[in-house]
């Protein structure tokens, strides 16, 4: 269960990053999932990207829903703050903890039925506000701890393991937040760990709403023939449009990359987005191209992979609502309280 | 019929404007409140409109009332009859030997009036009319010519009128003078044409004082920013709209960093109810000061999060001006209707801390005051307004502050405070007593004080479980928690009767000042009453003690199942039938004639007259 914590000892020619710390310092406690579930695979994704990215562990705020992904927070970054709060509601709980520390980096953990069914509204309404935020969505198109009913992600046609064949359409996240104007949209699969790492590291140093939609095969539930959220299937329908190298500030570019195969996007911070083309037309950059292109693939029963958006000069929600540059949660009394100067004024003119 | 002779009443009526909701008028009549407030003498003005944009009857009633009573009378002396769609009915609600004042341009069939009224009849469409062609400019400045026959007929100084369409236009020159010449208009064609002053008078007095004149929704938003709230987020429903609305117009005024100009606040209008409160309570989690306003159906919606600030024990502020009830219901009529849903809110075991305001004054005071008691406490605060209070103005003490004063953030742990020696962090540890654990903010310390924040059951640092014991621990927890609130909350205030007795009377928030005054009228009548006005739940000690000092207790209460007294009965063990209760719950406010009547029969009732006397 999630009170059982891991050792603490390790090797001591562990390698460290940039601040000192091993991957030991980025772990969480021991996973309650089933064994072989893709989850664990994100969590360890998660993990490695922020200990490359040199992340002070304690300076992110992990939010989460209710389901099997929304448990996973507790399986990384133990030294962070966590929360477990309401089905379908992490991104307004997130909203929130975000207005009060901007300083912070947030890291909404969500799942297909927490995002797509009961939490569609929040899901929406969180990426048009352009809070700054990485939101995975651990997608495996069922519901694991109520027993493989479906979700809305499941495609129209696919066979539970149960035999019952879905009938409704699926809603495609990634479609929607590129609707909705997310200025960082990639999806990946938790069976690639190297396309999934640079991913999560570049929605990090994304200043802005970045989702990513990790197609996460459930192995109790979701992993039969027929359906379209196994790992076989993945793997065969698998169309990544580029690979991803991350390059932060201090990086020099050692890899010579052939001209024309590689699209820079260089983010607010300073860090660099190298994309490595493999569908040499596509255009991380392109919004509307990106929309059809994804519709012309699923139509294909193809699944799109990779960064597939970037607007590298995005702005966030508290930009637009043009907040003073200290955290809300540090103002004192005298930064707030307008004091009985102000009140006796507000009173006469009330008279 | 006998002759009926005209009211005659100095500073002491009730005027009613029966207007069409979108015409423009409540400004004029807004106008006409403030004019007699500039006499110096006391108004309590209520809004009366419907839930609609253009179109449907509205009324604003003022009551004038040199002694000061601010609960809504009753009744009409002088009806000010704009809307031809509630003629019949405005007309049949003035007193006897009331006044009718009319639009007289098109003649009336004499059926239309009543005989034991005086009819003022002003042709103000024929006089707006040969004035001005503009049709929206006749709309509005028709109020205005209402506006300035009734400042003749009522004895109203037109200086005063002048010098607030004054203030109320300054740097506007055009618009102020072709007001201050619509409002002449008025006055002028009064005093030519008809008697002025009518049996009704305002003469200049001095009941006024220092108060200020507010409506409760501004002055809770105004709580909110001096009680350092930084995060609002919420979704517009009547009657509470207003409570944000004035927030951000306070905070453009009073929050922004004076050197860059940037916001010291952040203010969303969130999708629905749940994403409000939600963003609540990520940002109280992350130590902001943060605030949702709603109504009934709102509060309905947030359940699931509120059992979570119980549970997870997360500081977090609800305004809940309270409409009436159950489902839609009358959304812009007033109850005090969420008393229980708000005190057990949520699956569970659930219990929460409600603040009830009396007024303006007090609800700056509360909304304040609540997110001390949110950090204080970890908890969610109510503060339960109701659109009587939320929407009217309100005449009231001024807002008083005290800049010696700090905000309590609570048990808080800092870093340096994680790393004394010795020092336990359990996020759910009890180390006081007091049922108030220690709480870190995220980022805090590179190695100590994290936790995971879930609504599972869990240990006292933290870690998840589903063991009896520690479930059951942490629940008792929760009830010492509460208990410590007893004393941290708003007291009740008692007031006795000028002569002992045996009954007593418990009330609370919009119901106060028509309280205030049917002791008055009880005490006309022979009846006296020792008072309570509750200010907040869980209860303090006093209320039980006040209940077993007296034979019994009416509560008086503006719902139809007599919610609070519900909830004195269960929280306190009191046997129900020691607590009678007096239930007003048509949506109107809740006047004094009404507490009289509905005590003063049931004391009448208790005076056993001796069979001997009654006989002889």
């Amino acid at each position: 269960m999630t009170y059982i914590a891991k050792p603490k000892f390790h090797h001591p020619g562990l390698p460290k990053n940039e601040l000192g710390y091993t991957h030991r310092d980025y772990e969480g406690k021991i996973s309650t999932l089933c064994a072989g579930c893709g989850h664990d695979s994100i969590t360890a994704s998660i993990i490695e990207a922020c200990y490359e990215l040199s992340i002070e562990p304690h300076r992110v705020a992990k939010i989460s829903g209710i389901g099997c992904s929304s448990k996973t927070p507790d399986y990384f970054l133990g030294n962070s703050h966590g929360f477990n709060s309401v089905h379908g509601r992490m991104p307004s709980v997130l909203t929130g903890a975000n207005l009060a520390n901007r300083d912070l980096i947030y890291l909404g953990v969500s799942g297909d039925g927490d995002s797509a069914s009961i939490g569609f509204g929040q899901f929406a309404h969180s990426i048009r506000r352009g809070v700054n935020m990485t939101y995975i969505v651990e997608n495996n198109g069922v519901y694991g701890l109520t027993k493989g009913q479906f979700s809305a992600t499941a495609d129209r046609g696919s066979k539970s393991k149960k035999g019952v064949t879905n009938t409704d359409n699926a809603i495609d996240l990634v479609a929607i937040a590129l609707q909705l104007g997310a200025s960082f949209v990639a999806r990946s699969f938790s069976g690639d760990k190297t396309q999934l790492v640079p991913l999560i590291a570049a929605a990090i140093r994304h200043k802005g709403a970045a989702f990513i939609d990790v197609v996460s095969p459930c192995i109790a539930f979701n992993n039969h023939a027929g359906s379209t959220k196994s790992f076989d299937y993945v793997r065969e329908h698998n169309d990544a449009v580029n690979r991803l190298d991350v390059l932060t500030g201090r990086d020099p570019i050692t890899v010579d990359y052939a001209p024309g195969t590689v699209q820079m996007v260089e983010q607010h911070d300073g860090t660099r987005l190298a994309l490595r083309k493999i569908d040499a037309d596509y255009d991380a950059n392109d919004r509307l191209a990106a929309m059809t292109f994804l519709q012309k693939h699923a139509a294909k029963g193809q699944v799109v992979t990779g960064l597939l958006y970037v607007d590298p000069d995005a702005e966030d929600l508290h930009a637009h609502l043009d907040t003073v540059e200290t955290p809300l949660n540090s103002l004192e009394a005298k930064d707030l309280c307008p004091g009985t100067a102000a009140l006796e004024k507000i009173n006469a003119s009330l008279r | 019929m006998p002759v009926q002779s005209p009211i005659s009443s100095v500073n002491d009526f009730v005027v009613r404007f029966a207007n069409v909701n979108g015409s423009g008028s409540a400004s004029a009549n807004e106008l006409f409140a403030r004019s007699i407030l500039r006499h110096g003498v006391p108004v309590s003005p209520r809004n009366i409109f419907p839930s609609n944009i253009q179109g449907l009857p509205t009324w604003y009633e003022v009551r004038v009332t040199e002694e000061g009573h601010l609960g809504a009378r009753g009744g009409v002396d002088l009806m000010v009859a704009m809307n031809p769609q509630t003629w019949d009915k405005d007309v049949a609600s003035i007193e006897p030997g009331g006044y009718l004042f009319y639009d007289s341009t098109k003649p009336m069939p004499t059926s239309k009036f009543r005989a034991d009224i005086t009819v003022i009849g002003v042709p103000l469409t024929a006089i707006t009319n040969s004035t001005y062609t503009d049709p929206r400019q006749r709309q509005l400045f028709k109020n205005i010519i209402y506006l300035g026959a009734l400042c003749a007929l009522l004895d109203l100084d037109p200086k005063l009128v002048e010098q607030l369409i004054g203030e109320q236009y300054k740097g506007k020159e055009k618009l102020l003078s072709s007001n201050v010449h619509a409002l002449h208009l008025g006055r002028d064609w009064a005093l030519q044409n008809l008697k002025c002053p009518i049996g009704l008078r305002v003469k200049k007095s001095d009941k006024v004082g220092d108060r200020i004149f507010m409506e409760g929704n501004s002055a809770a938003a105004l709580g909110a920013v001096y009680g350092g709230a930084t995060v609002c987020a919420w979704y517009p429903i009547t009657p509470s709209s207003s409570v944000a609305e004035a927030f951000t117009s306070h905070c453009k005024k009073l929050r922004h960093d004076p050197e860059t100009g940037k916001a010291r606040y952040a203010i969303v209008q969130g999708e629905d109810e749940l994403a409000s409160i939600g963003i609540v309570i990520g940002a109280s989690w992350n130590g902001a000061r943060a605030f949702t306003a709603t109504s009934g159906p709102g509060i309905s919606l947030m359940t699931e999060f509120i059992g979570l600030s119980y549970f997870a024990e997360i500081p977090a502020v609800i305004m809940n001006i309270q409409r009436a009830g159950p489902s839609t219901g009358m959304p812009t009529r007033t109850q005090q209707c969420d008393i229980i849903a708000c005190a057990y809110a949520s699956h569970g075991d659930t219990k929460h801390i409600l603040l009830f305001p009396e007024d303006p004054a007090e609800a700056f005071e509360f909304a304040a005051q609540s997110f001390d008691l949110a950090d204080r406490l970890q908890t969610m605060i109510f503060l339960m307004l109701d659109l009587d209070i939320g929407m009217n103005h309100r005449l009231c003490r001024p807002l008083k502050w005290d800049d010696a004063r700090q905000y309590d953030r609570g048990k808080v742990m800092t870093a340096q405070m994680l790393d004394e020696p010795g020092r336990d962090f359990g996020r759910y540890l009890d180390v006081d007593g007091d049922g108030i654990p220690y709480r870190t903010y995220p980022g805090t310390h590179p190695t100590k004080g994290s936790f995971f924040t879930r609504g599972t059951s869990r240990d006292r640092y933290a870690r998840y479980s589903e063991e009896g014991a520690i479930y059951a621990d942490n629940m008792q927890r929760l009830v010492r928690k509460f208990e410590t609130a007893q004393d941290m909350v708003p007291r009740p205030l008692q007031a006795n009767a000028a002569k002992p007795t045996k009954y007593g009377v418990i009330y609370f928030g919009s119901t106060a000042p028509a309280m205030d005054e049917a002791i008055g009228l009880l005490e006309a009548r022979g009846h006296q009453l020792d008072r309570l006005r509750i200010r907040a739940f869980p209860f303090h000690s006093s209320v039980a003690s006040f209940i077993a000092d007296h034979d019994f207790v009416y509560v008086v209460e503006q719902n139809r199942d007599g919610q609070l007294r519900q909830l004195i009965v269960n929280e306190n063990g009191i046997d129900p039938v020691r607590l009678v209760p007096i239930l007003h719950y048509d949506g109107t406010p809740i006047t004094a004639r009404f507490i009289a009547n509905a005590i003063g029969d049931h004391q009448d009732h208790l005076k056993v007259t001796p069979l001997r006397k009654a006989v002889s």
